[in-house]
């Protein structure tokens, strides 16, 4: 496999995208949101149980290409247990990494598992692949109830 | 890519090597592989006289048409309608004031629904389009019938993505103004029994706008023979520049119907009371509109009709039922859009992998195809998917090519499950 593909995929990446860790329902959530990217077709729902201002629980269900599971899959993973605060300060740095706005390696090396997806930044196109699952996150934080798009 | 590909019937025509070499953009190397460009349906190239009209116009002949006086006007005007009379002949129109120039398919979808459309269409009249729509045939007609209180209704497909024309009839009643139906649909590559609809339409006085798109640069169409009522398609996709397309319509529908935008080269006189419409072509070529690309269309047409269009149909024929047979071949690839009549469209899906994930793996091996819902939405839903990856070969693609898309996809499954 050609070195800028195998950045892109990179096995943490296909494995997520072949067993994505918290993909289920959670059947009272205290938040839920919906994402589309209508380029591709992804769509996600995902399902937050918040309390005392910490991420409890957090699952997703949907489809879409291996970048945008996986991402919505280590995600869910890194989430997990985190504040909103937290959570919204992970957001932004990932944000600034997928879209090439990082530069020191010492920053996506503290984003931890989440660094396997630096190398979406070299495909413009499949920038939105990766950041669906977090819009949708942040949307669903925030209680906003359109759905996000993409696009 | 060495390829000496000729076919049996067409050896003469088809030097595959000799037409490759028309097109210089082929020839170059794409993540260090040998571009196989598969996404012709999108999109065509442009062969090398195109390039050269181009870079000519802008080089000896560039000035504005209609208006000056000058000798470069002059030359300029009359290579543009000179294309118009290029595209008349193609298709077979009756005469030049049936011909305008339009940015594109879409543009010359809208500017029938917002003329005729604007025109004909009262409270609870209905225009018919079909489930194997591209958005621009259906989006126009929407804002339309909102705007008319109209009602937009549609010809359902089967699951080999042919058209239920049987129910066509019964979808006809006495308040249709219209059908705009798709001559080759451009997700799935059916072409359409247009004869029929056409038939089916008049007999009920019913006109037809057929959107000829994905198949001007396929199959012979003589619009008088065909009798079709509106006809629109647009130059990048027949070998041609982007950014200039046409909208052919009856001589008698196109007199009633107003123009589409106001402006210049559109008007007789112009006054601040009053302002009489120029006759036609020029009623809806309002602006200096894209002369060079104009031109350039004029050659592509030329380029295509010295090979032949029924050489093209019958070489990229051959190149899809090769492609369909190796493709089908694969484990776990379904190819969505089995109809009887086809252009050399390939859509398919492959289990459990995602059509974005195969677009970028191919193009890590100088494969080019399009992935996605190609603009056909309700295609993807009937079929419940939500997107494909499509192949779609032109006449300068070949055997050697569609090896290489079944290699390179064979690599994305074994990589990917």
């Amino acid at each position: 496999m050609d070195s800028e593909l195998r950045e892109l995929y990179q096995q943490v990446i296909l494995d997520h995208n072949k067993s994505p860790r918290n993909f289920r329902i959670i059947e009272h959530p205290s938040h839920t949101s919906e994402g589309y990217n209508p380029l591709c077709g992804d769509t996600i729902h995902l399902y937050l149980t918040i309390e005392d201002g910490i991420v409890k629980d957090i699952s997703f269900q949907g489809s879409g290409c291996a970048i945008s599971k996986a991402s919505a899959s280590l995600m869910s993973s890194m989430i997990k247990g985190k504040t909103l605060e937290e959570t919204k300060n992970i957001f932004d740095k990932f944000q600034e990494m997928i879209t090439g706005k990082m530069n020191e390696e010492a920053d996506i090396e503290s984003l931890g598992k989440l660094a396997v997806l630096a190398g979406v930044k070299e495909f413009p196109s499949r920038v939105k692949c990766a950041s669906l699952a977090w819009h949708t996150l942040i949307n669903a934080i925030e209680n906003k109830k359109e759905a996000v798009s993409t696009e | 890519m060495k390829s000496n590909l000729t076919t049996k019937t067409n050896e003469k025509i088809f030097n595959i090597e000799k037409i490759r070499n028309d097109f210089p953009i082929l020839n170059q190397l794409v993540h260090n592989k040998p571009l196989c460009y598969l996404d012709n349906a999108a999109t065509t190239q442009k062969p090398q006289v195109v390039i050269d009209t181009i870079n000519d116009f802008y080089s000896t002949t560039n000035s504005n048409i209609h208006r000056g006086v000058h000798y470069l006007s002059e030359r300029s005007t009359q290579a543009y309608e000179n294309t118009r009379t290029i595209v008349k002949d193609f298709i077979n129109a009756k005469s030049e004031k049936e011909i305008i120039f339009t940015s594109g398919t879409t543009a010359s979808i809208n500017l029938v629904a917002q003329t005729f459309g604007r025109k004909f269409f009262t409270v609870g009249d209905e225009v018919i389009i079909t489930n194997m729509e591209h958005h621009s045939n259906i989006v126009p007609w929407q804002i339309l019938c909102e705007e008319k209180k109209a009602k937009l209704k549609v010809l359902p497909i089967n699951d080999k993505g042919e058209l239920q024309i049987e129910r066509l009839n019964n979808l006809i009643t006495d308040k249709t103004k219209l059908i705009s139906v798709v001559h080759v649909s451009n997700s799935l590559g059916t072409i359409n029994p247009i004869n029929e609809i056409i038939k089916i339409a008049h007999q009920n006085n019913v006109p037809v706008l057929l959107d000829a798109a994905q198949s001007i640069q396929h199959i012979d169409i003589d619009v008088q023979k065909l009798d079709c009522d509106f006809l629109a398609f647009s130059g990048h996709k027949i070998y041609g520049p982007t950014g200039i397309g046409i909208l052919y319509g009856k001589e008698n529908l196109l007199e009633e119907m107003p123009p589409f935008m106001g402006g210049g080269d559109m008007i007789s006189k112009v006054t601040f009371e009053e302002t009489t419409f120029n006759e036609l072509p020029f009623k809806f070529e309002a602006g200096t509109s894209n002369i060079a690309g104009a031109i350039g269309l004029g050659t592509a047409i030329e380029y295509v009709s010295k090979i032949g269009l029924k050489n093209i149909h019958q070489y990229e024929s051959e190149l899809l039922s090769a492609a369909t047979q190796k493709i089908s071949d694969i484990d776990g690839i379904k190819i969505i859009g089995t109809a009887k009549e086809k252009t050399s469209v390939l859509s398919f899906i492959i289990e459990n992998i995602h059509p974005h994930d195969i677009g970028t793996f191919l193009d890590f091996e100088g494969v080019a195809i399009r992935t996605g819902h190609h603009c056909t939405q309700p295609v993807m839903d009937f079929f419940k998917i939500p997107a494909t990856s499509r192949a779609s070969f032109a006449f300068y693609n070949t055997l050697d090519e569609i090896e290489q898309l079944t290699i390179a996809l064979k690599k994305t499954i074994e990589v990917l499950t």
